[in-house]
């Protein structure tokens, strides 16, 4: 999991080639708790850096998802979306959110790598 | 210069260090550190108290008597609109508190007993409905709102036999009636009610025996249940939660609770709000609180406004969510008088977007009560 990055939001993005995939973390999930409903960006849309790019719901709570690097969305995941509880099963896999073509990929290295983001969210709990 | 700040200590109930062994999150309600779910989550929470129990900590919520005196009842029916003449011994109503102008400064659950009356209040309105019922009263009438009882919920199709098991007589219990029961030497008091849409009970004993007392439960194979599911179970019952779909600008006619309000005390009247309530019972009323399901799996959150399908303004959500029993988007709302039929199209504006919903009959989910 070396090529993955990790956002301050609790984003994970995975770099292939300027093919960026992107969801939201473990952790992300345990603080949220059931998801219910998925919200993604259009295919086609763009997005910037730090912006919104949909919605997750629990039962109890909706909250916005932000894309940790700009670019234009290829793909979105329709699985999570008829079935958002993959989202709490396997988040940093299977229930990936959307696919970007990245604008700069400058703008990944400002992310954290998994050591740094595991101290973030212990830093942040504590 | 400097801030005057008002520092409330965040209170805990009696079970608190159990919920926390228990790997409960915790979230603020009402002042107090509640578990909103346990490792379950949710969703299972949820299911496991519609097919099997769930035990609930609702001692945050308040557990106020009133000692007897021959003007009690006349006193009480002033302020609470539902008939106490005619309650029978060991009877639970559900009831409010009403103002002058109609609205509901809290719903509740009176019970006659055999000294006088219980009443079961909002946590969040405990003190100020005291206040209210203490000034309503006047001195000659003695209160108190117990600090020392804590109040559970067992819920669920196996809570009677489980229960059962521990106190024998339980089951005999018909739905909305109560009764004195005795366990260890400790009496307590035990009703069956609940705010699932599935028979159970409610407990009230004392602090110092609940935590046992839960283990003896969960030892019996019973889990305990957070705040999150308790929420869900309620709206997927069609049950109003104080503060949401149920406040001091709502009239008791207005929320659907019609059915609450004794026919004797709608004919007479004589309680707070009483001309209010009766021109909503002849007629003038403008909204109703509905039953509202989204056709897709958006979820429609507390103040979402309705639209008609021609784009006007005709109401709110005041609750939403998705219900785990029935697998969709469930809401409740007010929405102007002519959309109350079941089956009317409405639209819900959710991030500026607007998205199909139907108006629904209450409740999304089948009450299992033992009558």
């Amino acid at each position: 999991m070396s090529d993955v990055k990790f956002s301050k939001e609790h984003e994970w993005i995975k770099l292939e080639g300027d093919i960026a995939t992107i969801g939201i973390t473990q952790h992300a999930t345990e603080m949220l708790g059931d998801i219910v409903f998925v919200e993604l960006p259009e295919n086609g849309s763009a997005v910037e850096k730090n912006g919104n790019a949909g919605v997750v719901e629990s039962t109890k709570a909706a909250s916005d998802i932000y894309t940790p690097v700009s670019g234009k969305v290829i793909e979105c995941n329709q699985s999570i979306i008829d079935d958002p509880s993959k989202i709490n099963s396997d988040p940093e896999n299977q229930a990936w959110f959307f696919k970007l073509k990245i604008k700069d990929k400058a703008e990944i290295n400002s992310l954290m790598n998994k050591e740094e983001y595991d101290k973030f969210t212990k830093e942040s709990a504590s | 210069m400097g801030f005057a700040r008002v520092i409330m200590e965040i209170q805990k109930t009696a079970l608190y260090e159990y919920h926390k062994s228990l790997g409960a999150k915790f979230v603020p309600f009402a002042g107090y550190q509640m578990p909103v779910q346990y490792t379950l989550g949710v969703i299972e929470e949820h299911k496991l108290t519609r097919s099997n129990v769930g035990l609930f900590d609702v001692s945050h919520m308040g557990q106020l008597f009133i000692e007897n005196n021959p003007d009690l009842t006349r006193e009480l029916e002033k302020i609470i609109p539902t008939d106490l003449k005619n309650i029978k011994l060991n009877q639970s109503k559900y009831s409010f508190l009403t103002n002058e102008n109609g609205g509901i400064y809290d719903d509740l659950i009176i019970t006659k007993v055999e000294n006088g009356f219980n009443i079961i209040l909002n946590a969040a309105c405990k003190e100020n409905d005291y206040k209210i019922i203490k000034g309503a009263l006047g001195n000659k009438f003695k209160l108190k709102l117990y600090k020392d009882l804590s109040l559970i919920a067992l819920q669920g199709p196996k809570a009677v036999e489980i229960l059962e098991g521990l106190i024998e007589g339980v089951s005999s219990l018909k739905f909305m009636n109560g009764n004195n029961f005795s366990y260890n030497g400790n009496q307590i008091y035990i009703t069956r009610s609940g705010y699932t849409g599935e028979d159970g009970f409610e407990i009230s004993l004392p602090n110092q025996i609940v935590e046992p007392f839960a283990k003896i439960l969960v030892s019996k194979g019973v889990q305990l249940i957070g705040l999150g599911a308790r929420d869900t179970l309620r709206l997927e019952a069609g049950l109003c939660l104080y503060g949401h779909d149920i406040n001091e600008t709502t009239t008791p006619i207005e929320a659907n609770l019609k059915w609450a309000i004794s026919k004797r005390r709608r004919e007479e009247g004589g309680f707070l709000g009483y001309n209010k309530i009766k021109s909503n019972i002849n007629g003038e009323l403008s909204r109703l609180r509905v039953g509202i399901k989204p056709l897709g799996k958006i979820i429609a959150r507390e103040g979402t406004k309705i639209f008609s399908q021609e784009k006007n303004e005709i109401g709110y959500i005041t609750s939403g969510t998705y219900g785990p029993s029935v697998n969709e988007s469930i809401a409740m709302g007010y929405v102007k008088y002519n959309f109350i039929k079941s089956g009317t199209k409405i639209l819900l504006e959710v991030r500026g977007k607007k998205y199909e919903a139907n108006v629904t009959k209450l409740p999304f989910y089948k009450k299992n009560y033992v009558r």
